[in-house]
This record gives C-alpha cells, sequence and structure tokens, in this order.
C-alpha cells in the first residue's frame, strides 16, 4: 500500500469506503507502468512497421468499473444520469457516449446482472464515489482498472488474425459494431467488442498482457504488425 | 465438440467456454441435522449414471459465468434441451422403462 495515497478528504466525500486509486496530485501519465511497460510500444511505434495488416494499440490506465447488481427501474435511472447513457439490458450489447459530463463512457453488458464501465483513469474515482452516494438500494461496484488493460487492435486483416485466437463467429452478420462478448482467447480470455468493422477492442487481465502481447506479435506476422503509439 | 446454447447470452458458444458440473436437480435436504448417514452421503456423493436421458449442470466459466441447466443424452450425445435454473424440464426420461 505504500505507493498509494489516500487522502483523508477524499474519504469524506462519502459515507462509504471507497479509495482514489489516482494521486490527487499526479497527471495521468505518472498514474502508474501499464502492464505492457517493458514492452517499450512507444519504441517499436516510432522506429518499427508503418504498413502492415494488424495494427496493435495499448489503450492504457483506463478506468474500469464492475457494477454489479440486478436493477430496479429507479436504479435504472439512477445510472442513466450518473453516466449519462443508460445500462444496456439486451444481452451482448455496449454503449457508448462523448456526451456524457464525464467525457467518453462506455458500458458493456457482461452477464444478466453485469456490466463493465470503462471511463478515463482519472474519473473513475468520481464515478465511484458517485454510485456510493446516490444509488440506492443493493448493487456492487468494484474498480478493477488495476486488474486489466485494453488493447485495441484494427486493420484489414483483423479479423483474420483474431480468428486463430479464439472460436467466436466474428462475420459481420454474426458479430456486429457494437457487439461485445467475453470468450477464451488464446487460451486466455478476455472481453472482445467490435468498435467498427476492422476495429476491435479487447479487455484482457493484467497478468496476461505480455502473453497476449507476444500472442498478437505472432498471429499477425503473416499480415504485417503495425503498433501504433 | 459441442455448439452449446447459452440462456443468458442467448446464442450458441464453442464447449471450450463451458464446464460441466455434474447432475443437476439435487435438492440440499432442508434440515442438514436431522439427516441420517445414510440420506446425507446418498445427497454428497451419490449420482445418476444414466444411459440416456440425463439433466446436467454447466456453467458459461468464460462467458458470462452463470449456471444453466442441459438435458442431453448421454449415449448419443445429443442436446435435446437448455433451460435455466429454476426451471423444469419439458424433456424427461420415462421413468416406466
Amino acid at each position: 500500500m505504500s505507493d498509494v495515497k489516500v487522502e483523508a478528504v477524499e474519504l469524506e466525500a462519502t459515507d462509504k469506503l471507497v479509495m482514489n486509486q489516482v494521486p490527487l496530485s499526479a497527471e495521468l501519465s505518472e498514474i502508474g507502468e501499464s502492464p505492457l511497460h517493458h514492452a517499450d510500444l512507444a519504441s517499436i511505434a516510432e522506429h518499427g512497421p508503418q504498413e502492415g495488416g494488424v495494427h496493435f494499440h495499448e489503450r492504457k490506465l483506463m478506468g474500469l468499473l464492475t457494477l454489479r447488481c440486478l436493477p430496479s427501474a429507479e436504479q435504472q435511472e439512477m445510472i442513466k444520469s450518473l453516466l449519462g447513457v443508460a445500462l444496456p439490458m439486451q444481452p451482448l450489447t455496449s454503449v457508448t457516449t462523448d456526451e456524457s459530463t464525464i467525457g467518453k463512457v462506455s458500458v458493456r453488458w457482461v452477464s444478466p446482472d453485469e456490466w463493465l464501465i470503462i471511463i478515463e483513469g482519472d474519473k473513475a474515482f468520481d464515478i465511484e464515489s458517485s454510485f456510493h452516494d446516490k444509488l440506492m438500494g443493493h448493487f456492487s461496484l468494484v474498480n478493477i482498472s488495476g486488474g486489466t488493460t485494453i488493447f485495441d487492435v484494427s486493420g484489414s486483416h483483423v479479423v483474420e488474425m483474431l480468428k486463430k485466437s479464439t472460436p467466436v463467429d466474428l462475420h459481420a452478420s454474426e458479430f456486429p459494431v457494437g457487439k461485445v462478448v467475453s470468450t477464451v482467447f488464446a487460451k486466455s480470455g478476455a472481453m472482445i467488442c467490435r468498435l467498427a468493422d476492422d476495429q476491435f477492442e479487447l479487455v484482457v487481465r493484467r497478468s496476461f498482457a505480455d502473453y497476449l502481447w507476444l500472442w498478437i506479435q505472432d498471429a499477425s506476422r503473416e499480415y504485417g504488425l503495425v503498433v501504433k503509439a | 465438440m459441442f455448439h452449446i446454447y447459452c440462456p443468458h447470452c442467448c446464442e450458441y458458444r464453442e464447449e471450450e467456454e463451458f464446464h460441466a458440473s455434474g447432475q443437476a436437480h439435487i435438492p440440499r435436504p432442508l434440515d442438514p441435522d436431522a439427516c441420517t448417514d445414510k440420506e446425507w452421503g446418498e445427497f454428497m456423493y451419490f449420482r445418476a449414471n444414466p444411459r440416456g436421458i440425463h439433466h446436467e449442470l454447466w456453467v458459461h466459466g468464460a462467458g458470462c459465468r452463470k449456471y444453466f441447466n442441459i438435458t442431453r443424452n448421454t449415449h448419443t450425445y445429443e442436446i435435446l434441451e437448455v433451460y435455466k435454473v429454476g426451471e423444469k424440464p419439458s424433456i424427461v426420461a420415462n421413468e416406466a422403462k
């Protein structure tokens, strides 16, 4: 706990114990090392190949929150006002908005009583505090930012690369833009969301990040891998 | 490989994402302290092993992580029905046989 600074004023903001995992004084770039820090993706992006069929980018240090509840109508209304978007209640769907007061918000359906909320890393504490202050009833909100990272993969051959890694049907008729699935990915697991026709987002476990980065390099070799900073 | 319909995700997924958790519909004795050793032992350890229709509990471990039931023919491996926990199967073995 030595590297985590908890300000007394933060605890007064809510009567429930929610810890700000981002020191107040720090810039977002200083809040920690991403799981692929050691891979030095910035150098690869600068000096590596600039053309290829698969593009890779680590969207690091985002805020990820797991919401679990069986929301009543009142809870759904409150969640909508807190996040700026309504919870996606249909299985395997997601919603994203840039319009929210807290910046860009993505909400992913995970299971009938579980959602994943993705926001900027420095907004996670605000959202957690507001949920615990304003949302009544039975629910659980857990900050899982430190245990996960996000890979953005795109490019003309991204579907071919993903086909080597997961048994999910990625054809556009079965996997439209906005669909999200939790599935097995290269003997590990990932939550896959289609952001555009040739653009996918993988939410992966921190401890598997290096393995999956190596896997994606190998699976992309025949198409050419371009790392984006 | 099975192609299994998850009633929570509402679509078919590969068997790789699932895990079988044994026989379904095993009620826990309401008052364990009042059980005889035989009753408790049978609840804990004794399971049906039919040739034919079998009701099984499965979990969508890599997906939504929810449990649900499958009615499966252990002879042909055919999955006859998928239903949520708490629901009754519509396909049952003929007890008279």
